[in-house]
């Protein structure tokens, strides 16, 4: 029993001691208000980041192709000069443009500290003038107005066209411009471009195919020299299919040249006389313009049908003029095939050495030796892949392949140089840390519980692991899949040596057989805003087109994932809701 | 304490019924585990008789999970384990080189601390021991499924979603899916290790009922913390202090007149 007053004394005490705790200076460390506020912070920083990125890319792809408005400006010297304005900008003129202007344009230029501004238009006519774009200062241009009248005209060859139409023949007889209508000419270049799409089903399908059998008989023959010898019956029998088909494919060879010679001559009856706003004249045939508008007399819906038309281009088309336009089909298709092949070679080989590490192997001194140079292959450069890619898979794997299988093409390589095959695969040896680590996680994810469960039931160790380990394990896995296949779909400076080319209209799936070549070299979209953007003969001119491809790589890439996080969280919903 | 373990020195392990009587069902001799360094258990000899329900009772740590998974060999998961004596089920000793492990357990079904039904329907979660052994009879599986689940009294409660997840099901059905689980393979020794302690009341009162079903058909080696359910379901108990066998004996012997002091101590709850 305590004494009342001892009691009363203690609360005291005890009132006090809480006074005193209350008045001391809170300890910055104990509330942690401030470093939430830092790691929401810099969790904001990142995302800004990030959403400034993807809006960058995203504007820039999206506006480049709406049809820009045509501006033609009268310089102070007369002359005329007629494109769109690209951009317009703040510059400093040198001493000797100084010195050639009026007082007064140099009196507004020293008012604002030496600057003045200047535009940028894209005046195109490659082939007239020699070059794309003119910058003119703000000095220089007397009037700038939009006339209805002008017009672009996208061109097969030598870029766009920027002037008038000045006359048009159609059928070997010269039209007076006056006499036809809009819907005249839309006509004529309807049928036009649908002539020159049969000349190049003709001579890529038609005779490509011819080709292409030829090709092979020649091998055939190759091959039965190589087996047998010159001398031997099955060559001469060969020999003498050789010949027949040769005959035979020769025939059907000339048909279609002839045929493509007729169309050809009747495209070359329907011509374009245009001429730019300096009144310069170039006659085109009608079937090399890909595309032409009058942007100043257009309404939005008609521009928007021109976008629309153009974004159709780009993703169904093929390149032309060194990549920077056209469309870039293959680009897509070698990406999403890659990117496909990679993860069916990454996927397997990476979860079963995970399973081997995690599940059977003694976790002694040498597995842990394993898991950190797995872990290690990570950080190596990616492009020390691509030379790895080259000298192993190209080289040497693709160089025995090519002796044993295809010694009839020899010396030129099949499996012997990059490709899609030698691509993937080196792209799958790049990512695999990845998917190892995910996977080990994920196995060891899986509670004791389970796998005790299931060998309580007399299950084997194998059993287990495929029925009841794996399938729970397998959104961890997928997860590491994700993150393999975006980190690989990202990835160029490796496949520049294992198989990407500029150009490669071939697609590595057609119509001969085996269909899939897998030994193709391939076009990448990574690859291709390199070449765009820094390869190309005008930069200026490839600038948008980095934008709108990079768009599609994000945009790809995301699709790609959206849809294996979709299949993962299905997944993930069978499993949920379990309790250890 | 002292006294106890010199008890257990001098006289060795007490025991109300004699070793290796006819019906028996499993029979340990000597059995000593060593984790690594640690031994774990210490020449244990006891002799589990067929068609029972034997306890095995002690405070924690004294080895009877221990000795319960070495009963089917669950042990062996466990890197540098070392045994010493032999265990012998229907005569063959489970630890000779020349035991198949994989068939050993699919004689012994074995039900776990925590209720740990597999991710997948309450169907395939029973027929699991079945598809192990590749059997895609679907008649005889829904057969199998039906009698186990019967046999676990879960049958009634589930027998409408039986394609439904078994995640979905409550604790208590959870685990009486684990016992279907372990009855569906026809095994003739059931394991429990605890098979209530995660459970409430309601729940420990249903597998206690199911426990005593059971017993006529399986012998029943059962772990548990709970005096009151070893003598409530155990025909015979066994007593275990760091890592020996004290006491083993008829249930009613043990727990009303024990020969050591120290089991008294135990079952009263002076003491674990």
């Amino acid at each position: 029993m305590v004494a009342p007053v001892a009691v009363e004394r203690l609360k005291l005490e005890v009132a006090g001691a809480r006074e005193a705790s209350r008045a001391r200076a809170v300890d910055i460390q104990s509330l942690g208000e401030p470093y939430l506020w830092a790691l929401g912070g810099a969790l904001a920083f990142g995302c800004l980041m990030i959403a400034g990125f993807l809006l960058l890319v995203a504007w820039n792809g999206v506006v480049t192709f709406w049809p820009k408005p045509i501006a033609v400006v009268t310089l102070a010297d007369g002359r005329k000069i007629a494109g769109e304005p690209i951009r317009s900008e703040l510059f400093r003129p040198g001493p000797e443009v100084l010195a050639k202007l009026v007082p007064d344009q140099r009196a507004a230029i020293a008012r604002s500290d030496g600057f003045a501004p200047r535009t940028l238009y894209r005046v195109a006519n490659y082939d007239l003038y020699g070059d794309d774009f003119l910058w003119v200062t703000s000095f220089e241009a007397r009037s700038v107005e939009q006339p209805p009248g002008m017009m672009l005209f996208e061109r097969l060859e030598w870029g766009p066209f920027i002037g008038t139409v000045k006359s048009l023949t159609a059928d070997g007889r010269q039209q007076a411009p006056d006499l036809l209508g809009p819907g005249e000419l839309a006509r004529l270049h309807g049928e036009a471009r649908a002539r020159w799409q049969r000349i190049r089903e003709i001579e890529r399908g038609d005779i490509g195919a011819v080709n292409h059998a030829l090709e092979q008989e020649r091998l055939r023959l190759r091959r039965v020299a190589i087996d047998q010898g010159e001398a031997s019956a099955a060559y001469a029998e060969a020999k003498a299919r050789l010949d027949r088909r040769q005959t035979d494919l020769g025939q059907r060879y000339e048909a279609l040249a002839a045929e493509a010679k007729a169309l050809k001559d009747r495209d070359a009856r329907d011509s374009v006389v245009l001429a730019d706003i300096a009144g310069k004249e170039k006659q085109i045939p009608l079937s090399a313009i890909v595309r032409y508008y009058a942007p100043n007399a257009m309404g939005w819906s008609d521009m928007l049908v021109v976008y629309l038309s153009r974004w159709w281009e780009f993703v169904s088309e093929e390149p032309r003029e060194a990549n920077t336009e056209g469309g870039v089909m293959p680009a897509i298709f070698g990406t999403a095939a890659l990117t496909i092949l990679l993860v069916i070679a990454v996927a397997p080989f990476g979860v079963v050495t995970a399973l081997y590490l995690r599940e059977y192997a003694r976790q002694g001194r040498m597995v842990a030796v394993v898991r950190i140079s797995v872990n290690n292959l990570a950080g190596v450069p990616s492009i020390v892949y691509g030379v790895f890619g080259l000298g192993f898979f190209a080289y040497f794997l693709g160089g025995t392949i090519d002796q044993l299988f295809y010694p009839e093409r020899l010396p030129s390589p099949t499996f012997g140089t990059g490709g899609l095959l030698w691509s993937s695969l080196t792209l799958a040896l790049l990512t695999v840390p990845v998917v190892i680590v995910a996977t080990e996680e994920a196995l060891a994810a899986v509670p004791r519980s389970m796998r005790e469960g299931s060998l309580a039931c007399g299950a084997s160790k194998w059993q287990t692991i495929r029925r009841i380990v794996l399938p729970r394990a397998m959104p961890g896995i997928l997860t590491g899949i994700i993150l393999a296949m975006a980190r690989g779909a990202g990835e160029v400076a490796p496949l520049m040596l294992v198989g990407v080319v500029k150009l490669a209209p071939e697609l590595p799936i057609d119509g001969y057989f085996p269909f899939l070549h897998l030994e193709r070299s391939f076009m990448h979209l990574g690859f291709h805003i390199y070449d765009v953007g820094f390869q190309s003969r005008n930069s200026e001119a490839g600038k948008p087109m980095v934008f709108v491809t990079t768009l599609l790589l994000v945009a790809l890439i995301f699709v790609m994932n959206i849809g294996a996080i979709m299949i993962r969280n299905r997944l993930k919903r069978r499993f949920a809701g379990s309790q250890f | 304490m002292v006294a106890v373990l010199k008890a257990v020195e001098e006289q060795g392990t007490v025991y109300h019924v004699k070793p290796g009587g006819a019906g028996q069902a499993l029979a340990v001799e000597e059995f000593c585990l060593w984790y690594g360094a640690k031994q774990a258990l210490f020449d244990v000899t006891m002799a589990v008789e067929k068609g029972l329900v034997t306890a095995l009772i002690g405070p924690s740590g004294c080895g009877k999970s221990t000795l319960l998974r070495s009963l089917n060999r669950m042990n062996d998961l466990i890197d540098g384990l070392r045994i010493g004596g032999r265990i012998a089920f229907g005569g063959a000793d489970i630890y000779a080189p020349d035991c198949d492990v994989i068939a050993l357990r699919k004689r012994m079904g074995m039900v776990f601390q925590k209720p740990n039904p597999f991710p997948m329907s309450i169907y395939e979660n029973v027929i699991y021991p079945l598809r192990v052994d590749g059997i895609n009879d679907r008649r005889m599986l829904a057969e199998t499924a039906e009698r186990a689940l019967r046999g676990s009294a879960l049958w009634e409660e589930v027998k409408d979603r039986l394609h439904e997840s078994a995640l979905g099901l409550s604790g208590g059905q959870q685990q009486r899916l684990c016992i279907a689980r372990a009855i569906a393979g026809d095994p003739e020794v059931l394991l429990m290790d605890e098979p209530c302690s995660a459970l409430d009341p309601v729940a420990t009162s249903k597998i206690e009922e199911l426990i005593e079903e059971l017993a006529g058909h399986y012998t029943i080696v059962i772990v548990t913390h709970n005096m009151q359910q070893a003598a409530r379901v155990s025909d015979n108990t066994a007593f275990m202090y760091l890592g020996k066998l004290i006491e083993y004996g008829e249930t009613e012997t043990v727990f009303t007149t024990p020969k050591l002091e120290k089991t008294q101590e135990y079952v009263t709850g002076r003491f674990g």
